[in-house]
């Protein structure tokens, strides 16, 4: 990257709304530098523009959250919520995710080369997410749409009531979430996840050994006699 | 006298239970044979401590009135001038309640909206997104952030007048929303990205934060994201009322929303309806004192909702602290909720037999949550739909909101008040001990409000 063209935004100098004021007026385009973020919050929230943005360091809740359209690259960890409500673009996290990452994300893609906490891709709504590491409990309750791919293990009630998104394990399930089922591997799965490994850049997935979890739909409608388990 | 076999000699006068009454035992026939708990729309039906239970002590020789009709009694409103660069200033206090286009058909929300509009009020949006009609037909509108997130859309964030963070609502505080099969259409779906026809439980808790802590950090980001122009409420069922307003404040709310237990529901379990929550009667005067006690009023406002019906439950609310109220089920009676009749091209046509249809009457119909509203309200069904003229009706909502305003300002001026904020709880009396107690105003003819004074 060319250094004589990237803006410098320094958080500790700017504070967090002096640098979501001035990412908002940079070009389509532009390469930004995020200097001194130290863990703060709400960095590149609500962002529309096509940008590429390096964040220098460790972040704190809801980095590139709502947004629809930029590129982040972490050096560093993020706190709660990286990429809420994603609509578009890569973020890619060079470290660990607290809670709830790519939580509620409609769309883009969240990469994590670290682990990821409890409920990563809690109401996931078509965005994808691919951890290289684990997840915790509660991963992808209540998940809409959309792929998560975990390089490691998954902790408990994986995909617990989860509607139509589809979880991939490279390492081991600690155990199910209510609805959720391991179903069979298809071809179309396995091009799905080589397609993420390679867009997240993981060369430690084999595709072919992976556990599929996905609904097993006996939630979709109420039925009190059925003895739904819940 | 000979009698026959079989008659008794002598009837017993008819005795009915008092625990086990004609509503109960039908009640567990039901449960008895479907296995079901009962899932309807609407708020609490059972009477509980309300307005009605306060009257007003207006102005006579000690106090002197406005001259109605001729004075001038100002109803102008500003929400959100805590934080928000842009607050949302309305004409009258009264707003129209978060309903979704799903729950609600598109033409009802498009009523609801340009009545909204020309009487100078605002109107809010539900669970599954904005819709592009409601966006253009509201000069005003409230975009709410709730746990599902169905549709949430940073640009319809950004489109929003304010943001309104739904933590629970009055009908169901501590639950999600539902949304049964029959009305999640193929639009429903595709908008809440979820498979046709399935019965939808939202979440009921956010996805991406939880306690009050986290609370500020997610209000500073709706924030930043609005270049901290739009106001930000939180709404919430009325439960612990005090301490649920002090950490809303705390965490930056620029207006609390509080929906007392009346409030409605499109639908929900009637456990829930009937049996959580304080009524909207405590809940106001809990909340303005809360506000009051960490130095707020006047910074950061009021609004309440739940069993909001007249221009004397607005002028009551309003005395005992709140900034503005919303509505939500009379704003539906207004657009033709439970008319017998529905106008459909310049005729009228009787719908007395489809409400028969859901086991249910004009005037006592609740069955939101089939879908299947005779009158095009609560529908998704493409003829149901078209039985509301969103023309008509939302002629209907403006006379309505107007008749409102009117009785608002007709109690304001006999009070004396030059502005429907000026109103207080010394303009107040109860009817009723219960009242007393839970308005904090003395009983009507002493000086006694229970739990305060002698």
């Amino acid at each position: 990257m060319d250094a004589l063209t990237q803006t410098v935004l320094n958080c500790r100098e700017l504070g967090v709304t002096g640098v979501n004021r001035a990412l908002r007026q940079l070009p389509d385009g532009s390469s930004v530098l995020i200097a001194e973020p130290r863990g703060a919050h709400n960095i590149g929230v609500g962002m529309m523009g096509k940008w590429d943005i390096t964040v220098d360091g460790n972040a704190g809740y809801y980095l590139g959250g709502l947004c629809d359209g930029p590129n982040f690259t972490v050096n560093g960890s993020v706190g709660w919520g990286v990429g809420e409500n994603l609509m578009s673009g890569l973020i890619r996290v060079i470290g660990n995710a607290s809670e709830s990452a790519g939580a509620s994300a409609h769309g883009g893609l969240l990469v994590i080369t670290g682990d990821a906490s409890l409920r990563c891709g809690i109401s996931l709504k078509g965005g994808d997410i691919a951890v290289a590491g684990g997840v915790g409990h509660m991963t992808a309750f209540l998940a809409q749409a959309g792929n998560i791919l975990v390089g490691g293990d998954a902790g408990d009630s994986l995909g617990d009531s989860l509607y139509e998104a589809v979880i991939y394990v490279g390492g081991k399930v600690k155990s199910l979430g209510s609805d959720a089922k391991i179903s069979e591997m298809t071809a179309t799965d396995v091009a799905k996840v080589k397609e993420l490994a390679a867009a997240a850049g993981f060369d430690h997935i084999d595709a072919e050994n992976v556990t599929k979890v996905s609904s097993a739909k006996t939630l979709y409608n109420f039925d009190a006699l059925k003895n739904q388990r819940y | 006298m000979d009698t026959q076999a079989g008659v008794p000699e002598r009837l017993e006068p008819e005795r009915q239970s008092a625990t086990f009454p004609l509503e109960v035992i039908h009640r567990i026939q039901t449960m008895s044979q479907t296995g079901r708990y009962e899932i309807r729309g609407w708020g609490a039906k059972r009477r509980v401590p309300n307005f009605d239970d306060l009257t007003f002590v207006t102005a006579s020789v000690s106090r002197y009135p406005l001259e109605g009709y001729r004075e001038r009694c100002d109803t102008k409103t500003v929400l959100g001038s805590r934080f928000a660069s842009k607050p949302l200033e309305l004409d009258i206090p009264i707003t129209i309640a978060g309903m979704s286009f799903g729950s609600l058909s598109a033409h009802a929300k498009d009523a609801l909206g340009r009545a909204a509009t020309i009487v100078g009020t605002s109107t809010t949006t539900g669970d599954g997104r904005m819709t592009k009609e409601e966006r253009a037909a509201s000069k005003h509108l409230v975009y709410q952030c709730l746990p599902s997130r169905y549709g949430f859309n940073p640009h319809d964030v950004q489109q929003a007048d304010a943001i309104e963070v739904v933590v629970g609502q009055g009908a169901k505080p501590g639950g999600g929303g539902m949304l049964l099969g029959q009305k999640v259409s193929e639009r429903v779906a595709g908008m809440r990205t979820l498979p046709v026809g399935v019965d939808q439980r939202s979440a009921s808790r956010h996805p991406d934060w939880t306690g009050p802590d986290d609370l500020t950090i997610k209000i500073a980001e709706l924030r930043e994201a609005t270049n901290w122009e739009k106001p930000i409420y939180v709404k919430f069922g009325a439960t612990r009322v005090a301490n649920d307003v002090k950490l809303a404040i705390a965490a930056g709310a620029d207006v609390v929303v509080i929906d007392g237990m009346q409030g409605g529901t499109g639908a929900t379990q009637e456990v829930f309806i009937e049996h959580a929550g304080i009524p909207t009667l405590p809940a106001v005067r809990l909340a303005a004192e809360a506000i009051r006690e960490v130095g707020k009023t006047g910074e950061v406002q009021l609004i309440v909702s739940g069993g909001i019906r007249s221009g004397s439950d607005v002028a009551k609310a309003l005395a005992l602290g709140a900034d503005a109220v919303s509505i939500g089920v009379a704003s539906l009676i207004a657009l033709g909720c439970n008319a017998s009749h529905y106008f459909k091209d310049g005729e009228e046509h009787d719908a007395t037999a489809d409400y028969l249809a859901l086991g249910t009457s004009p005037g006592h119909c609740n069955r939101c949550e089939t879908g299947r509203c005779p009158v095009g309200v609560t529908t998704q069904d493409p003829i149901l739909t078209e039985r509301l003229d969103p023309e008509i009706s939302k002629q209907w909502v403006v006379n309505y909101l107007k008749a409102l305003t009117m009785e608002l300002t007709t109690l304001a001026r006999a009070c004396g008040k030059s502005s429907v904020h000026n109103l207080e709880p010394e303009d107040l009396v109860a009817l009723t001990i219960e009242a007393a107690a839970m308005a904090k105003v003395p009983l009507a003819g002493t000086s006694w409000i229970p739990g305060h004074s002698f």
